[in-house]
């Protein structure tokens, strides 16, 4: 038996009769983005897509009016796709996992307040489009090159602390949240901690560290690691709990020793 | 396209298309990969157990031939065997090529990769990355596929949904018409072979613990067209689901396969808190009548024990719940073992599975059924393929923990060197230039064209919640006929006021509410397929349970379902089964002597 060390959860004790969610709207990418505001009854166990399905099913806002259904995307509900992110009462989170009571309990008010993450193309409403964030992973070169799939036995022993190491970066969904927060990413100025910590999950592993240094030159290039301006917001916000500022710092280091040893050949 | 290379259409990037997608790219050809959200966030990603494969490094003997034995055992023996075991003879060099992937498998002190125990059998020979192995081999595929994007030989279409294939005048597959999903324009993809990797129909079921993608909506288009569905009333019940009102979020075999307890009080109304009942005042009910597998039963036989449990008022506090209880087991070793899924349940309940017992319930998780395929995942459309959860050809019954994502990638394996196969040999159709394209595009136009002016008065989304609740309440854990008929007659009332629907969204600029429709007159002919399956099987097996015919009935039943489209309702016929391999025997899991 382990001893009972866990602190239960503050729970919503006297919860409101109805719940007000303030949605912006836009209706394409380029037009002027509005506010509106729907009604629900507070139930338990609502969290932020519960309630956008049923805003979707009879969109009439808070005055009456008859509108078009808010858009968002959406897939697993289980925070492990990534897709339902956006800003929720001013924090980039998943909209599956963002719970009514927990909102209303940290926010102290009837109100929950959703907008689209603001450093991707705004497709509408809530929807964004976070190509750009695959297209960094084929900047560094996110994979393990295979000399083929057949079958070539199992891959080299690897203990398992640095499989769990591993594991921790691996567990990236993709979802954004880091380069929202992050200060420097927008414009193209900075590729962000998400291929960051994706270059340092290959260059950890056996095989990958063979192909490291093709990695490392993804992150060399005006829009490198060198952009970074340490504010950590990154870690604050990811839902994974992914070590981002430590995969930037030993990226550096690696490059550090790679630029010393590139030095020392010539 | 080059005049010497195949072109390819792959419809889904989960785990089973971004397999073939990865195995063509590499024998050189080139693939059209098209999926309704970007491939890295397909539902493989949910699974979260492991993935099967009889390594045998724990020095108990196992081998392929008994992972054949327990997955054509576990499926009830409705599965033909020979592709059962071309699977199981290919596991171990499938997950040996993900760990060369560099997937984090857990390891032993060794440095080898790790293998847990899961349901339906005796063997430690799950591969597993902590508590989302799913997330981690769909991540590994991705970054191949990526890499082969790069090389420009696959070019994806994400943000793409199906809307039907491209058949010429002899009935042979030419490529498919999809829907861009902000722009709604329409588009003709040529391809001298298509492969189907979309995954479940879980919404057919309102909720379940698919993602809201696995509409099946797309495998709902190619039966509409002519493909014969397999099978479709076997929907495997996943017995633990954490109950929600968007969905139902699924807690993990692996919770029991790590020692996980199911129990409730002896008192429905104890009013202790579950760890404050000592173990005398607990019935640990799959114990009790399972000693040699205890909780570790496969999932139709813990799914109707819990079932039964809770409909005799003997669930927790009298409600639809059980206990499924960790607490027993030092939290850091769950925390390394089970993290992720324990994080789901905190995240979703509020409570920390470690030290609180969990409370769940069944829900609808899987179909065993699918497009039909022979061995080589041909469906009976010359030029259509078929890999993954939506095709049919390995469960039979019930499928076994674990097994799912190594049916995705085997079949996908398969169906890439089948499908090349086809296309080098195929004559080329001048299809475009006979107008199979263009007539099938107007067609597939007017057809939106008329949802979007479509103002009877129906909403959309109601319909939806009715038809998911209606199916979950007869045709999910326990069938009888009268509700079967019930429930098809309710399907067709739905199908009748779907003619009736206006869509709520004036913007059609990214809308949600055309594709939805869409994907929703999809759903209700296959909702048909899995009513009408079951309601004309009069036995019992696998996950299919009817209590007026309780017993498996090998002489009449031992068959595939097979459903071909027709305006009026589906027509249904049988096909023998392939069990040359492991000859049927009972299935007994209140001992661990389970040979006849």
């Amino acid at each position: 038996m382990t001893t009972n060390a866990h602190i239960e959860k503050k729970r919503l004790e006297t919860p409101p009769a109805t719940i007000k969610f303030k949605i912006q709207r836009r209706e394409k990418e380029g037009a002027q983005a509005h506010w509106e505001t729907f009604e629900l009854q507070y139930r338990r166990n609502l969290n932020v897509i519960s309630a956008l399905m049923e805003i979707r099913k009879d969109p009439v806002t808070i005055e009456g009016k008859q509108t078009t259904p808010p858009v968002w995307d959406m897939s697993c509900l289980e925070q492990v796709c990534g897709i339902c992110t956006m800003v929720i009462d001013g924090k980039v989170r998943q909209s599956c996992s963002a719970l009514i009571d927990d909102l209303l309990l940290a926010s102290n008010s009837d109100t929950v307040t959703l907008a689209p993450m603001s450093k991707f193309p705004n497709v509408r409403d809530l929807k964004v489009d976070r190509s750009k964030m695959f297209d960094h992973l084929k900047q560094v070169e996110a994979w393990i090159e295979l000399d083929g799939t057949y079958d070539l036995g199992p891959g080299p022993h690897v203990p398992n602390e640095l499989a769990q190491e591993r594991y921790a970066f691996s567990r990236c969904m993709t979802c954004g949240c880091c380069l929202e927060a992050c200060p420097q990413y927008g414009d193209d100025n900075y590729i962000g901690p998400q291929a960051i910590a994706q270059a340092r999950l290959f260059n950890m592993h056996p095989t990958g560290k063979m192909t490291a240094e093709d990695r490392i030159n993804g992150l060399l290039g005006d829009d490198g690691i060198t952009n970074c301006g340490n504010a950590q917001n990154c870690i604050q916000v990811c839902p994974m709990s992914i070590p981002l500022t430590k995969a930037i710092y030993e990226t550096n280091r690696d490059i550090t020793v790679n630029t010393l040893f590139g030095w020392l050949k010539k | 396209m080059a005049s010497s290379g195949l072109k390819i259409a792959i419809v889904g990037g989960g785990l089973a298309g971004l397999a073939a997608a990865m195995k063509i790219a590499e024998a050189g050809h080139e693939v059209d990969l098209i999926s309704v959200v970007p491939v890295k966030r397909s539902h493989s990603v949910c699974a979260q157990g492991g993935i099967n494969g009889a390594v045998n490094t724990k020095g108990e003997g196992d081998s392929p031939a008994k992972h054949l034995d327990d997955t054509v055992y576990g499926g009830d023996f409705l599965a033909n065997q020979p592709p059962v075991k071309r699977m199981t003879d290919m596991a171990p060099e499938i997950i040996y090529l993900f760990d060369r992937m560099g997937v984090p498998f857990s390891r032993t002190k060794e440095g080898l990769m790790d293998f847990r125990r899961f349901g339906g059998t005796l063997h430690h020979r799950t591969a597993f990355a902590g508590a989302s192995t799913g997330q981690q081999l769909l991540y590994a595929l991705d970054e191949q596929v990526r890499k082969w994007e790069v090389g420009g030989k696959v070019t994806k279409y994400e943000g793409w949904e199906m809307l039907s294939l491209i058949l010429d005048d002899h009935q042979v597959c030419r490529g498919l018409v999809a829907m861009n999903l902000q722009t709604l324009e329409l588009k003709s993809f040529a391809a001298d072979a298509v492969i189907m990797a979309t995954g479940g129909p879980g919404m057919v079921f309102g909720k379940s613990t698919n993602s809201q993608t696995c509409t099946g909506s797309a495998v709902g288009a190619c039966y509409e067209q002519g493909a014969k569905y397999a099978n479709g009333e076997f929907i495997q019940v996943h017995p633990t689901s954490i109950p929600g009102e968007d969905k139902l979020r699924l807690m993990s075999e692996s919770a029991r396969g790590e020692g996980g307890r199911v129990w409730v009080p002896r008192d429905p109304m104890d009013a202790r808190k579950p760890k404050e009942i000592p173990d005398a005042d607990r019935r640990y009910f799959l114990e009790e009548k399972y000693p040699a597998y205890g909780n570790l039963v496969p999932r139709d036989i813990a799914t109707r024990e819990i079932f039964q449990v809770c409909l005799e008022g003997a669930g927790v506090g009298g409600e639809n719940q059980v206990y499924l209880d960790l607490t027993h087991i030092p939290a850091e070793v769950l925390t390394e073992k089970l993290g992720a899924i324990l994080e789901i349940y905190e995240m979703f309940v509020g409570d920390d599975p470690r030290y609180v017992p969990m409370r769940i319930f069944p829900g609808v998780h899987y179909s065993m059924g699918g497009l039909w395929v022979d061995f080589e995942q041909r469906t009976n459309i010359p030029g259509l393929f078929a890999a993954g959860e939506c095709d049919y050809s390995i469960h039979g019954a019930n499928r076994l923990g674990a097994n799912s994502l190594l049916s995705c990638v085997y079949g996908g394996f398969v169906a890439a060197p089948s499908a090349m196969e086809y296309a080098k040999n195929v004559e080329r159709g001048s299809s475009e230039s006979n107008g199979a394209h263009a007539a099938e595009l107007k067609r597939q136009q007017e057809i939106n064209d008329s949802i979007i002016h479509s103002e009877g008065g129906e909403n959309q989304y109601k319909l939806h919640e009715e038809l998911g609740k209606v199916m979950t309440d007869n045709v999910t854990v326990v069938r009888y006929n009268d509700r079967l008929q019930a429930t098809d007659d309710k399907i067709r009332e739905l199908q009748d006021r779907f003619k009736n629907i206006s869509i709520n969204d004036s913007n059609l600029w990214a809308t949600q509410a055309v594709p939805h429709a869409r994907q929703l007159t999809n759903m209700l002919n296959l909702a048909r397929v899995i009513t009408l399956g079951a309601l004309n099987r009069n036995e019992s097996r696998g996950a299919h349970y009817k209590p007026d015919f309780p017993e498996r009935d090998d002489e009449n039943f031992m068959k595939t379902t097979i459903a071909e489209y027709s305006a009026e309702a589906p027509v249904l016929s049988y096909e023998p089964i392939d069990v040359s391999l492991v000859e049927p025997r009972k299935r007994d899991y209140s001992s661990s002597k389970k040979k006849a």
